[in-house]
């Protein structure tokens, strides 16, 4: 078991979950509590579990060829998982396009394990009591780069078409309440009830924010990842449903991860 | 057959600190479906941990637990080098038990 | 007949009954077969009621157990305690939340040579007492605290 690097996550864990404000503003005695109940919890993460279970079904032979996922290229070289996550999203000759790490998934699974698509992108995230592959591998994953800077390329010009489609879409405010990312995520000091909200076109924001996804969320009992997140505050947006690995939610994702440049990953992380 | 669990036990003076983390649903009998029907209770009802051969905790537990239950506490009166073995059962008959070496 | 050691289980009744059966030579004293107090974990919000259930007479308040958590929980589906004993003789310690639909969550025995202390994640349905019910030397204790729960975001 990895113990010392559960220490550093932990301490690191406590100290990022705690960072929910920008440093300079004052924070109220509830705000302090809420931190302490942060820090409590930020060690014996159920989000481990996680991280075991897909470890073990990255090493499974599955599906109709009878193969492991170990093969599988996730942007760093076929079976390097130490990392990938930092360099994610990124364009991918083999499909020629900019794909994110459940999109290499399910690629992979239908390349190497010969699922097919519906196959692999049915039931991306669990419902109460349900068990899917897919947050399991997304959690092991990220473990895997956990202490490591994200760093993104725009190099391929399809990547930094991702990062512009993503942008817009950010700034993108439509559907019945006139709603855009931009709108709980776009100033500083925003909350909804006693969540403090990460202004995601500040840069320290972004850092603190997108390296603590995917996270174990007390308040969901599973691990959810950054694709779930996504159509989440789609859903909250009152949008259309952003659906699992289109183009949309890869772009969204490239703009987030670049905005995040030199974030420290720390996940899993816990959260409410 | 239920997820390990993952348990850490280390020296902490003289004392073996164990730390648990236990996949279990925890389903408190309380939630509904989306079709209105009840989500029936299932959880750990006992919990056991032994070292060399002795108790050093049970418990019993109702659904109030939370989700994936965290656990520590400490005891004496072993070292590092030797085991600790922890068990649950829970209300459907569900047996797990998985064992750590203390550091 | 071979009374067997007695054990310090958690339900003083459960061991009353054991008692009784084996005196009538019904049952076998058996090693680690822990019951489960069912009687305890339906008693509703009230911690008279709970100690009788746990076959107890009544509980005094003590400033020899600390109950340490957040006093805001962001989310009541896991809130974290860790309660600690400084009584002689502590066999075991539960936690209680009072507004639950039941009040005992979880009740640790606490053998001789283990540390009364124990720290653990318990579920609150809305703000509530908590309450640390420790058993010493067969008596029962106990000392309280308000944790609020709150919530955060859209609901999600």
């Amino acid at each position: 078991m990895k113990a010392v690097h559960g220490i550093a996550a932990a301490v690191a864990a406590g100290i990022a979950l705690a960072a929910g404000l920008a440093p300079a503003e004052e924070k109220s005695p509830a705000l302090q509590e809420i931190e302490k109940y942060r820090a409590a919890l930020a060690e014996g993460n159920p989000g481990e579990l996680w991280e075991a279970r897909g470890e073990a079904i990255w090493k499974e032979k599955r599906g109709p060829r009878n193969v492991s996922l170990e093969a599988c290229d996730l942007g760093l070289g076929p079976g390097v998982v130490k990392g990938a996550y930092t360099v994610l999203p990124r364009y991918f000759a083999d499909t020629d396009k900019v794909e994110d790490l459940e999109s290499r998934l399910v690629t992979c699974m239908v390349a190497l394990q010969g699922f097919t698509p519906e196959q692999a992108k049915k039931d991306p995230f669990a419902n109460p009591g349900q068990k899917v592959p897919m947050d399991a591998l997304v959690a092991y994953i990220a473990s895997e780069s956990q202490g490591m800077p994200m760093h993104v390329s725009l190099a391929h010009p399809k990547e930094r078409q991702a990062y512009e489609m993503g942008k817009e879409i950010f700034f993108y405010r439509g559907a019945s309440h006139d709603f855009g990312c931009v709108t709980c995520h776009g100033a500083s000091g925003k909350r909804i009830r006693l969540q403090d909200l990460p202004n995601l076109t500040d840069p320290a924001d972004a850092r603190r924010a997108y390296t603590t996804w995917p996270a174990y969320r007390v308040s969901q009992g599973e691990v959810r990842s950054m694709q779930w997140r996504l159509n989440d505050c789609f859903r909250q947006q009152r949008f259309p449903e952003l659906e699992f690995v289109s183009p949309a939610s890869i772009a969204l994702s490239m703009y987030l991860a670049k905005s995040a440049e030199g974030g420290v990953m720390n996940a899993p992380a816990l959260k409410r | 057959m239920a997820d390990p669990m993952k348990i850490r036990a280390t020296m902490v003076g003289d004392k073996v600190e164990v730390k648990v983390l236990m996949a279990h649903e925890m389903e408190t009998g309380q939630r509904k479906d989306s079709k209105g029907a009840v989500i029936p209770a299932w959880f750990i009802q006992n919990v056991t941990a032994t070292a060399n051969g002795k108790t050093v905790l049970s418990a019993e537990w109702g659904p109030a637990v939370a989700k994936n239950p965290f656990l520590s506490f400490r005891f004496s009166g072993a070292k590092a080098g030797d085991k600790v073995v922890i068990s649950w059962t829970d209300n459907h008959g569900d047996k797990r038990t998985d064992e750590a070496t203390i550091a | 007949m071979k009374m067997g050691r007695r054990r310090a289980l958690g339900s003083a009744g459960g061991m009353a009954v054991m008692g009784l059966a084996m005196a009538a030579g019904l049952l076998r004293p058996s090693r680690a077969r822990a019951d489960w107090n069912k009687a305890a974990f339906e008693v509703k919000g009230n911690l008279a009621e709970e100690v009788k259930a746990l076959g107890g007479a009544g509980a005094t308040e003590s400033k020899d157990i600390s109950m340490s958590s957040p006093d805001i929980a962001e989310n009541g589906a896991v809130v974290p305690f860790t309660v600690s004993s400084k009584l002689a003789k502590t066999e075991s310690i539960a936690l209680l939340v009072e507004k639950n639909p039941n009040m005992l969550a979880a009740n640790f025995t606490i053998p001789e040579g283990t540390e009364p202390w124990v720290n653990t994640r318990i579920k609150m349905g809305q703000t509530s007492n908590v309450i640390a019910l420790v058993k010493a030397d067969g008596k029962y204790y106990y000392t309280s605290k308000e944790v609020k729960v709150t919530l955060g975001g859209c609901g999600g």
